[in-house]
């Protein structure tokens, strides 16, 4: 559980970050968390020659109402998205995600950009960025860009970050007083989502499947449908529209995809309470 | 590539140069000789290396020494109380039997010690979730759970010195 070597920089500045990667080119990765990237390079399936740390990059760890907007720094951790005022008045949904991420010590370095980037299909935080329809924030040498959360996660663990790109921030519409809900499947607390659930209602309603694609899946028909109001049973019929869930020790792709409907129903219960 | 750390371990200011590799976790065990953080998995999933950052539970397998300098460690030989006294969550451990083979127990000791620090009267619940990264496999949990309740119902434990 030893990793293979490597050299080791830190950033100070999204500035120093963005020119740090220049200089160490495609052999560089950025260290965030470390909760996604330690353990693969702990096992060697991943072996940078070059770890860039942006931990120590201040500017990047926030949460601030901007307008109809709430912004959060791509180095927030879990942990404080978990506990923050301002996420669990105008986004609930992502402060209850964020305390839905593995276990208290996760929390405690693993990050909201590190999350995101990872593009992980089991994850947790980028069902809850699409449901809520989230915009990511991307800086490179020629500035900064944006990208729906719909068309950021590009495959199993791709996103449209480009190399020599860094995700700076999330920008998140604010979902006051709305219905949510998230339906976490698992058989041991700790354990990613065998599949999951994240329900966004109100003005801008959407709802997002864990683990039931090769990539973290935004359910379009079914967000459609809600947005239409149509019926439960009508939203239930598309909700696997698109989906292409993995079949592993857990559940095949049929249970996968009952377990879908039946977390969707689930959690409709839930957000209208 | 080393790296030269400066680490607060204990209260101890600790400098050593190292791999930039070297996990937190045998920086401890290694340079510093302190084996009382285990390492259970290859996959940081167990928590047996839990050890507070700053006064915060982190899983010191998945964090690298040349990360952290100039930040305070806590691990195991550092939970005692200043006059040796076993700390109120190291006591309920002895009363309420917290352990059978221990491996998993410095881990136990210090996630529960941070619950404590921001949450000092638990409910049973909120104690099974604050020790979801932990993993025992000899107790079933039952009496880790009554161990840190009983640390909650003595705060103000002590024994008067070092036995
Ligand atoms: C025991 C355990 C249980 C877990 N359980 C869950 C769970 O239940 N649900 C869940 O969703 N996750 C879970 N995780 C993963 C955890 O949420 C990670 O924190 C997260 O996936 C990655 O965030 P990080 O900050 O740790 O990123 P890192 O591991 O540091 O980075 C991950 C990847 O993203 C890149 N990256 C990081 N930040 C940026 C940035 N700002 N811009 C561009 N690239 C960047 C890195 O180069 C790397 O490739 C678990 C992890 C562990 C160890
Ligand atoms: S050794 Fe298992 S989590 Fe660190
Ligand atoms: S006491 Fe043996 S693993 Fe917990």
């Amino acid at each position: 559980m030893i990793p293979a070597q490597f050299d080791y920089v830190e950033a100070t500045s999204v500035a120093d970050a963005i020119r740090l990667l220049a200089e160490h080119g495609d052999e560089a990765k950025l260290l965030a968390g470390g909760h996604s990237l330690i353990p693969l390079m702990k096992l060697r399936l991943v072996t940078p020659a070059t770890l860039i740390d942006v931990t120590h990059i201040k500017e990047l760890s926030y949460i601030k109402e901007d307008g109809n907007n709430i912004v959060i720094g791509a180095l927030t951790r879990h942990r404080d998205i978990e506990e923050s005022d301002l996420v669990k008045k105008h986004l609930p949904l992502v402060a209850h995600v964020a305390g839905e991420v593995g276990d208290p010590q996760v929390r405690n370095r693993g990050t909201i950009g590190g999350s995101l980037v990872h593009g992980d299909p089991a994850a947790d935080l980028p069902a809850a960025a699409l449901a809520t329809g989230a915009t990511m924030v991307i800086a490179g040498k020629n500035g900064e860009r944006r990208i729906s959360a719909q068309d950021f996660f590009v495959d199993f663990l791709e996103t449209d970050v480009q190399p020599g790109e860094i995700l700076v921030a999330i920008e998140f519409p604010k979902h006051t007083d709305a219905g949510w809900a998230y339906e976490k499947f698992v058989r041991r607390a700790m354990d990613y989502s065998i599949v999951g659930v994240a329900l966004q209602l109100g003005a801008k309603p959407g709802v997002a499947l864990v683990n039931m694609s090769n990539k973290p899946h935004l359910a379009v028909s079914a967000s459609q449908a809600i947005g239409k109001g149509a019926a439960i049973a009508d939203v239930l019929a598309v909700i696997n529209d698109d989906t292409n869930p993995p079949e592993d020790l857990n559940a095949t792709v049929e249970y996968r995809q009952h377990l879908a409907r039946v977390l969707t129903q689930r959690a409709f219960a839930t957000a209208s309470k | 590539m080393t790296i030269r750390t400066s680490i607060t371990v204990n209260g101890k200011d600790t400098s050593r140069e190292v791999e930039a590799r070297t996990l937190l976790v045998h920086y401890l065990r290694e340079e510093l000789g302190l084996t009382g953080t285990h390492v259970g998995c290859d996959t940081s999933n167990c928590g047996a290396c839990t050890v507070l950052l700053d006064g915060e539970a982190v899983k010191s397998c998945t964090v690298f020494a040349a990360q952290i300098h100039d930040c305070n460690i806590t691990t195991i030989e550092g939970a005692a109380q200043a006059d040796g006294s076993f700390s109120p969550v190291q006591e309920g451990f002895r009363q309420e039997h917290g352990l059978q083979c221990g491996y998993c127990t410095p881990g136990m000791i210090m996630a529960s010690t941070a619950l404590l620090t921001e949450n000092p009267n638990p409910t049973e619940e909120e104690i099974r979730h604050a020790l979801e990264g932990n993993l025992c496999r000899c107790t079933g949990y039952e009496m880790i759970v009554n161990a840190v309740r009983w640390a909650a119902e003595n705060p103000n434990f002590t024994s008067g010195g070092a036995k």
